[in-house]
């Protein structure tokens, strides 16, 4: 068995603003193996980015604020660090892909800076060895090193999303977070990215926490999945639980809301009505509103997680464990 | 028989930039009949949009011939195209952007019978409530105004408001990119249900390949301002003959775990569209490409319905 490199225990995360409090994360937890590719899905909102800052704790605070729960990272509470060390940790032992690489690079630095920078900000090297460093970086990307010197308007998206995923694979990380890398990329150049992914984690063999709403991407490059609503984890599993052995009627309703490539229904099946506001969090399941199968109960109680299977965790009074 | 109710001709819009020309479409040609989908797919970039607003004269087109109902609105005069608009409408794709801040949800619906003047005040109070109920908007988000609302519900007024002049086509620009599944499920189902109801012919662009197989009866695939293949939904999916739409098609990630999997990853990325080389412009990422590729390609027909442009297609 392998063993965790990164555990969250019952995190709360809320986001205080003058008119009301944002119940953005409550209470989830969850375990990430060393090699392991987690998928963490679900719609806007729901609180998938905000974890992953959590983790990196680059949250604004305020108006975000940890309340309880702890985030161990190989052992210790990233949650009780100095700022000092935080630091340390931040692009070395865990670095983030965001989401539009259009505006996560600096657009007045070359990207061989860029990723130079990261470089020597965590190892002692002297400023050449940085700048090969780099140019292997962005090779093994697949961007010819004769581009160092050029600036991220010279560069197409898909080739943007290389250089900060060669920026953040730059030290090595043990736990990489990526936030929808590929949302902003066509299809095409999305095959070609999640593809290299893949390589570079097989070849470093780092563990990854790919937030997407995309299940087609999650069925292709993730081990297990934490299915995300509202702020709480309703569904989590290996990628066989979720697919094959669906729980929740949330994860049901987001794979009936998929059109199929291989049959002719005449209609979807859309999850009814919108996402609580997340300022009144419901007293019962977040989902019940919505959900086809929802009783008395659910809208009185919050349904406790119960494990369907070893592993395989449902949040729903429908699920029986075994 | 009877004309099509669209039929674009060998249609172009180049724009100049810097004394050259961007061939943002170059030479698009279908027809499409009442209450039918014709869905257009490429990638960012591929024109697309383009095509789109070039056939509502968004963009005055460059060249080529437009006809609605047999009518050839190819060089409108300001009448003609006043009175064209309320047959041919647009949904956009960000809901966010498409909306008027100031504007309330029925204030917003009201405009175009507004502008169209031939209502009188009270009848068009009571046909923005008909059309509100139509696309699913609960009458107390009357007052509201775009802020308050979700990306789904600012979808319907999009839809409310193409709607309100009765048009018989509608070009619809990636309605549902900017939505979640399970509001994009609800919002493809509107549409469908609105075609079914009211015999309105969609032209719909997206980047999406499922949602696109899911709505269409027909598919133009698009790369880099040209046509590459046209046809019946099904037939496209079931044997794509242009090395492009192969390896788009099976870039597609699907959500099913057992799916198998023969990914075409293409080298390279699209090519300048700046007065491009006359020859096939998918050649430098084609692994087939070679000599003849250099020439200008032809769009021929290999089966019925089932059009491609590619002068290997027959040996692959």
């Amino acid at each position: 068995m392998s063993e965790n490199i990164l555990e969250i225990r019952d995190l709360v995360v809320e986001y205080h603003t003058d008119e009301a409090v944002i119940h953005a994360v409550n209470g989830i937890s969850l375990n990430v193996k060393k090699g392991e590719t987690i998928g963490l899905v679900g719609e806007t909102g729901a609180g998938k980015t905000t974890i992953a800052r959590s983790i990196l704790r680059i949250l604004q605070t305020p108006p975000a604020k940890l309340c309880s729960g702890e985030i161990i990272f190989k052992g210790e509470n990233l949650l009780g660090l100095s700022e000092n060390d935080m630091r340390k940790i931040r692009g070395d032992q865990i670095a983030m892909i965001f989401q539009d690489p259009m505006t996560a690079l600096n657009p007045i630095e070359t990207v061989g800076y860029q990723i130079a920078e990261a470089i020597s900000l965590h190892n002692k090297i002297s400023k050449a060895d940085a700048e090969k460093r780099a140019c292997d970086m962005l090779e093994m990307v697949g961007i010819p090193m004769e581009r160092y010197g050029e600036y991220p308007h010279q560069f197409s998206g898909g080739m943007k999303q290389r250089v900060v995923i060669a920026m953040a694979l730059a030290c090595n990380p043990e736990l990489l977070l990526a936030d929808e890398p590929t949302t902003a990329l066509d299809v095409t150049i999305q095959a070609q990215v999640l593809e290299m992914m893949q390589a570079l984690k097989d070849k470093l063999g780092t563990s990854v926490v790919m937030i997407t709403h995309d299940l087609g991407v999650v069925a292709e490059v993730c081990n297990s999945v934490a299915v995300v609503y509202a702020g709480d984890i309703v569904e989590y599993g290996t990628t066989e639980d979720i697919f094959d052995r669906t729980a929740h009627p949330y994860t049901e309703g987001l794979f009936g809301s998929l059109p199929k490539l291989d049959s002719n229904e005449p209609r979807l099946k859309p999850i009814k009505g919108l996402m609580p506001d997340p300022s009144q969090v419901p007293v019962g399941c977040s989902f019940c509103e919505r959900c086809p199968h929802a009783t008395e109960q659910c809208a009185k109680e919050k349904p406790e997680a119960v494990e369907v299977s070893p592993g395989h965790i449902v949040r729903c009074f429908l699920a029986k464990g075994e | 028989m009877a004309a099509p109710l669209l039929e674009v001709r060998n249609l172009k819009k180049y724009f100049k930039t810097g004394g050259r020309y961007l061939h943002a479409v170059d030479g698009v040609s279908f027809k499409l009949e009442a209450g039918k989908t014709l869905g257009v797919v490429g990638e960012s970039g591929c024109g697309k949009s383009t095509l789109g607003r070039a056939i509502l004269h968004l963009h005055e087109p460059t060249s080529g011939e437009i006809y609605f109902e047999g009518k050839d609105i190819s060089k409108p005069s300001k009448h003609l195209l006043k009175e064209m608009r309320e047959e041919m409408q647009f949904i956009f794709q960000d809901p966010y952007a498409s909306l008027d801040p100031r504007m309330s949800v029925s204030e917003a619906i009201m405009e175009p019978l507004k502008i169209q003047g031939k209502l009188s005040k009270s009848e068009q109070i009571l046909e923005t409530r008909r059309l509100m109920e139509t696309v699913g908007l609960a009458s107390r988000f009357e007052n509201a105004y775009p802020h308050e609302l979700d990306g789904g519900r600012r979808q319907r007024i999009g839809i409310a408001r193409a709607l309100a002049l009765k048009p018989k086509f509608i070009v619809c620009d990636e309605p549902v990119s900017a939505l979640d599944v399970s509001i994009q499920a609800q919002i493809i189902n509107l549409m469908l249900d609105l075609q079914e109801q009211q015999g309105l012919a969609y032209m719909f662009v997206t980047h999406d390949l499922s949602v696109v197989k899911y709505i269409s009866d027909d598919i133009l695939v698009m790369y880099l301002g040209t046509m590459v293949e046209k046809a019946p939904a099904n037939e496209l999916f079931a044997n794509p003959k242009h090395p492009y739409t192969q390896a788009l098609l099976s870039a597609i990630p699907v959500p099913d775990i057992h799916a198998k999997k023969n990914r075409i990853i293409m080298q390279g990325e699209i090519t300048s569209p700046i007065d491009p080389k006359p020859g096939c412009r998918f050649m430098a990422r084609c692994p087939y490409a070679s000599a003849e590729c250099e020439q200008p390609q032809t769009l021929e027909e290999i089966a019925p319905d089932h059009f491609v442009s590619c002068c290997k297609c027959k040996s692959l």
